[in-house]
């Protein structure tokens, strides 16, 4: 489980985070959806330590993140894999070394496993015959499978998705979704997606969040939010932004 | 005037600021240098990279450097009848300055700036925090191969210049210009001594320390998409290029004086 509490981080003079609680429950796909600028890429890169909050705590599973030395939050990390907006991919390396990239990296795991487990998740994606492309080769889904191949390959608790459909046409879209979905029914880790995409978070969530004006300001499921009776969550959830924006002119 | 003096303390201070950054990139570099595990491949493909890749145009650059050095040269010492001092001279300024500053500039334009891009490209692809998000620390991973190469390949690139140099001026010198070869030869064995060699070493191996280093700043610092990337790429070679020539200076005052 993860637990966000009281997280505020400013750059400069624009405040990005205002009290941000979120409690993100085990073994479920949580979305925090949000449109574009809100702040959603910042706060998931708090839960992974890639920044450091200017005043607040995560915790995970338990144990308090935000305090950590450099040394302590990698091991933290190895319980995490990370898809990032647009794979994230080295260019200088082929479809089968990035996917291999973090077992390898590890030193201790061997050349058998390795083979073993990235045959696997280049099949799993449905990527297979293109393990000798390099990234510049592959269209922006097939980076997208990349990158999550590669974040699954060490069979992670926990796996954070930033913007996994952003820049694809809605059949890609579609594909990746029910991808994350799939993997997500074999290996019940726990999901974190970030997203501006009502649709997708509709399709795959069991839990969303609502990020708005750098504030949470609903959580629940896509029922519930639907039903909410505060018509600003409503309006957001059905994807009435352009009504929001004007309310709050 | 205020203003005037605002300005130019704001400049002072970032640069101020700047250098520190570097200083502690270059500290964080030395610890995680003796820090497993040891990435030897990386370290060998940087070093093909920065040493084997440039030899080419070192050995080009650094023939024609050495041809218009005992050219003008010869201009000069032909009107004190001392055309015989061409080739030691050519050696000196070979092996103490010519091969190791401008063999330096050579693989800043060329080296040095890859370095920047490739480094600034996967700061703002997010390839850096992918690394980070695996537990892998950038500076260990990126910087240090880079820097071990810089250091290592230097020497060998300024003494792979200081003899192509050396070569093209015997050629200019000798073949061209019909300076007696004994002659030439002879002041050459009278004058040069490993002094020159060692010290113009010791000059490239802080070169290749420094061209790297800055290179791995700005392209690490790198904000703001392809514009982001040209202008740490830009910075790389013209701060690169800076500190050689200001370096070099202190560097001749503190081994010749």
């Amino acid at each position: 489980m993860i637990k966000i509490e009281n997280l505020n981080k400013s750059f400069g003079e624009e405040k990005v985070l205002t009290d941000i609680d979120l409690t993100i429950p085990e073994g479920k796909i949580t979305v925090i959806l949000g449109r574009s600028g809100a702040g959603k890429s910042v706060l998931l890169k708090h839960i992974i330590g890639l920044i450091k909050p200017d005043s607040g705590k995560i915790y995970v599973d338990g144990r308090e993140i935000t305090g950590l030395s450099e040394k302590e939050l990698n091991e933290t990390r190895e319980h995490f894999g990370m898809l990032f907006q647009g794979g994230g991919l080295f260019d200088s390396i082929t479809v089968w070394e990035n996917v291999a990239f973090p077992l390898t990296e590890r030193g201790n795991v061997p050349r058998e496993e390795i083979e073993k487990a990235v045959k696997r998740r280049i099949s799993q994606v449905g990527l297979k015959g293109m393990e000798n492309k390099l990234p510049s080769q592959l269209s922006g889904g097939m980076k997208n499978r990349v990158g999550l191949a590669r974040a699954l390959v060490t069979n992670p608790d926990i796996v954070l998705f930033d913007e996994p459909t952003a820049g694809l046409d809605p059949i890609t879209e579609e594909s990746i979704s029910k991808l994350i979905v799939q993997s997500h029914k074999k290996h019940k880790s726990t999901y974190v997606i970030i997203s501006h995409d009502i649709e997708m978070t509709l399709r795959v969530a069991d839990k969303i969040a609502l990020l708005y004006g750098g504030k949470i300001i609903a959580e629940g499921t896509s029922d519930d939010l639907k039903k909410s009776k505060d018509s600003f969550v409503s309006k957001f959830i059905n994807g009435k932004l352009e009504d929001l924006d004007m309310e709050h002119r | 005037m205020l203003r005037f003096l605002s300005t130019v303390g704001g400049w002072v201070t970032d640069k101020v600021a700047e250098i520190g950054k570097v200083t502690i990139l270059f500290l964080d570099a030395v610890r995680w240098t003796f820090v497993p595990p040891f990435r030897f491949k990386n370290i060998l493909r940087q070093m093909e990279f920065v040493g084997v890749k440039s030899i080419n145009i070192v050995l080009f650059t650094g023939a024609f450097t050495g041809m218009v050095l005992a050219l003008q040269g010869y201009l000069t010492f032909k009107l004190f009848n001392a055309e015989s001092l061409v080739g030691a001279t050519v050696a000196v300024a070979m092996a103490r300055e010519m091969g190791p500053v401008i063999s330096a500039f050579m693989v800043i334009a060329r080296a040095g700036s890859a370095m920047a891009a490739e480094l600034g490209t996967m700061r703002v692809t997010e390839q850096i925090d992918a690394l980070v998000s695996m537990s892998i620390n950038p500076v260990k991973y990126l910087v240090v191969p880079r820097i071990i190469a810089g250091i290592t390949m230097m020497p060998i690139l300024a003494s792979i210049f200081s003899l192509a140099g050396f070569l093209g001026s015997y050629f200019a010198g000798v073949k061209l210009l019909g300076i007696n070869a004994g002659v030439f030869m002879g002041r050459v064995y009278e004058i040069l001594n490993m002094e020159d060699f060692t010290n113009g070493i010791i000059k490239s191996i802080f070169f290749g320390l420094l061209f790297t280093l800055i290179a791995c700043y700005y392209g690490f610092n790198a904000r703001g998409g392809a514009a982001g990337v040209g202008i740490a790429t830009n910075k790389a070679v013209v701060v690169g290029c800076v500190t050689i020539v200001i370096s070099d200076y202190f560097l001749t005052a503190i081994m010749f004086s």
